[in-house]
């Protein structure tokens, strides 16, 4: 690829190759030539293997980061056009408003719940068990008698800070490992990646239930962790593989040949322009989380009462669902809720950051 | 080719050895003395102790454990349950079920997800592509065991098309659950073949088939939908990984006694022989299935190999 086909992806047929349009050419740069076309095959199984075990949609992840690094290739001067760009598209798109403003309402109601309802989420009345949704409780009462709408409510801030903590640590350890990896690969490289795959090889939910059965206290760090373990590997993948292509970058030669040292490539030439897609799956990440903390929660081997959780909800939920199905409908309408406001927000990132769909 | 698939063998090992090793240490370093839990009320004498640790390989340090439980894996003997029933059997009797579930899910999810994804795929834009693409955000939203509680309400018990739950109907038992099972593949696969479609359709070859003057059927049933289905027979490895652990929560809420009931209720009562016996069968079918569609799409796609 010369510089002129990068600086007009959408123009040239090269990007359009599809599954392997990322990998760089078997016989491509001089520099690393004794292990390009091995660093090529990895590359490609594991870019697809990330796409399916995660969101199918992500199609383009490896390819965004490097357009991404061709158009932000005057580094650090115009450094946030992509992401100014991106602002611009999404900013258009209503999708992503109704996400943002669903975010937005649910952060609210985990900060400060009070602002929703004046009623102590553990103040019951035994008399008014199980009853159905009124003018005054709109979501009814629970099995202790409590305000259904209240806990529902108050239920927000564990599933949000599960997602965003698991999340934060998950795409901290992508960034330092992927980058080691990816950037420096041979030994380094193969000992991650094997270590991730070892990882991988534990599907979420037996390695969650094995784990976590594990702990007698289960509480918010203890069910984070967990997941956090078992999470990490396909994020470290799309990082890794976001530096393998951008480090061939022309850009990054030229930075090299100044006599720039790895620390300050990686910082400032080749995380800004691959973190995208990162970004982009981490997003989608932070819905897939809540989702399997609950699922947890309601197998019995997440949170333990008295959290207020909506999995826990749905597990009481579960013996009643034919006399008062409200006790289900209501926590579950707001988990997926939330859920699919991360997936949609995710989504919308994707289409604006990769200029190829434009 | 050779050379690949003696190399992917190779990496796999120390995949299985590592999973397996730290599913072993978690569940054996559970807290707590299993033969005394056994016991229950009334403890067993010194030497019944005694003679239960050691057959049970308890005296010895969590590696060596390890070892002797490979050694006699490699025998095919996954060791018994503390109740003495042996672990293969208990897998004999649990494997034909949940292996007619995932079956049923698999069928389920390959043929709607294909049709929808090649519906959308062939006119990107279309209310069917905006259809197929909303529907499945819808379903991957919302968690697997919601979607499980309201299609056994309302299929199974408001219209009494589905049996609610158990596999006393045979086959039909069978059918909801697997759909309910499959719900969040068939969102991957359509996704996945809609995307490698729209991608397909807009490269050289296709163009160039087209110019050829080759009717529009051809062009896409040989050319392009063949191509795109690549992506789609990778994702069948990691599938399986999904509709295994998915299996977890699909058997519980429709009481199926399949697998993944075996393996909850096995954790909960510590029985961590059939949790290690049934996590490592699992583990290694993953790894398998992950091994042999590797192989199989670096003989699909040959970009992949390149000695």
């Amino acid at each position: 690829m010369t510089e002129d086909d990068r600086t007009k992806p959408q123009a040239t047929s090269t990007d359009m190759t599809g599954i392997d349009g990322d990998s760089p050419l078997p016989g491509g740069p001089p520099t690393d030539a004794p292990e390009a076309g091995e660093a090529a095959e990895e590359e490609v199984r594991e870019e697809e293997q990330i796409q399916f075990g995660a969101e199918a949609g992500l199609q383009t992840g490896g390819t965004t980061g490097q357009i991404t690094a061709a158009t932000g290739g005057d580094v650090p001067l115009h450094q946030a056009s992509l992401w100014g760009d991106a602002w611009k598209q999404l900013r258009k798109k209503p999708l992503f408003i109704i996400a943002a403003l669903f975010l937005v309402l649910f952060t609210v109601m985990s900060v400060a719940p009070g602002l929703f309802t004046s009623q102590d989420p553990r103040f019951c009345n035994l008399s008014f068990s199980v009853d159905r949704p009124s003018g005054s409780h709109w979501f009814g009462y629970d099995i202790q008698g409590c305000d259904y709408f209240t806990r529902v409510v108050y239920g927000t801030r564990v599933s949000l800070l599960i997602g965003l903590l698991v999340v934060g640590f998950d795409v901290v350890i992508a960034i330092i490992l992927g980058s080691i990896a990816g950037y420096y690969g041979g030994f380094l490289d193969t000992l991650v990646g094997r270590f991730a795959d070892i990882w991988f090889a534990i599907p979420t939910t037996l390695g969650g239930i094995v784990f976590l059965n594990l702990l007698g206290q289960r509480g918010l760090w203890q069910v984070s962790l967990v997941l956090v373990v078992l999470a990490w590997p396909t994020l470290m993948r799309l990082m890794r593989s976001s530096v393998v292509s951008g480090k061939e970058a022309d850009y990054v030669m030229a930075a090299r040949a100044l006599g720039a040292g790895d620390w300050r490539i990686l910082r400032l030439h080749i995380l800004p322009n691959g973190i995208a897609p990162v970004i982009v799956y981490a997003t989608i990440t932070v819905g897939i989380i809540i989702s399997a903390e609950a699922a947890l929660s309601f197998l019995g081997v997440g949170l333990q009462l008295p959290a207020i959780s909506w999995g826990l909800m749905i597990s009481d939920a579960q013996s009643r669902i034919l006399t008062s199905p409200h006790l289900l409908f209501f926590p579950a309408i707001f988990l997926s809720t939330l859920v699919l406001s991360f997936i949609l927000l995710g989504d919308a990132l994707r289409d604006a950051l990769d200029p190829r769909l434009r | 080719m050779g050379r690949y698939t003696i190399r992917r063998l190779l990496q796999a090992i120390p995949v299985f050895f590592g999973a397996t090793f730290i599913i072993f240490m978690m569940v054996f370093a559970l807290p707590g003395d299993p033969i005394r839990a056994l016991a229950g009320e009334r403890p067993f004498s010194e030497s019944v102790q005694r003679e239960l640790r050691e057959r049970y390989n308890l005296n010895d340090p969590l590696p060596v454990q390890y070892g002797k439980y490979m050694l006699a894996l490699a025998k095919l003997d996954f060791g018994e349950s503390f109740n003495r029933r042996r672990v293969s059997d208990i897998m004999k009797e649990r494997f034909p079920v949940t292996i007619k579930l995932a079956l049923f899910a698999f069928l389920f999810e390959m043929f709607l997800g294909l049709i929808a994804g090649v519906l959308a795929g062939l006119r990107r834009g279309s209310f069917m592509d905006n259809l197929v693409l909303v529907s499945t955000t819808a379903v991957v939203a919302i968690p697997v065991f919601v979607l499980g509680f309201v299609a056994q309400l309302v299929l199974g018990v408001q219209l009494r098309w589905f049996p609610v739950a158990g596999i006393q109907s045979g086959f039909y038992s069978y059918l909801l659950p697997a759909m309910v099972l499959g719900s969040l593949s068939l969102v991957y696969i359509a996704r996945l073949t809609r995307t490698s479609l729209v991608e397909n359709l807009r490269s050289d070859y296709i163009r160039t088939a087209t110019a050829k003057g080759l009717p529009r059927t051809r062009v896409v049933g040989r050319h392009a939908l063949r191509n795109s289905l690549i992506p789609v027979v990778t994702f069948l490895g990691v599938d399986l990984g999904a509709l295994m652990g998915g299996a977890i929560i699909t058997e519980g809420i429709f009481n199926i006694p399949g697998i993944g009931r075996e393996i909850f209720q096995a954790v909960r009562s510590q029985e961590g022989a059939v949790v290690v016996g049934i996590v490592t069968a699992l583990v290694l079918i993953y790894i398998l299935a992950n091994l042999v569609v590797d192989l199989l799409y670096a003989v699909l796609d040959p970009r992949i190999r390149y000695d």
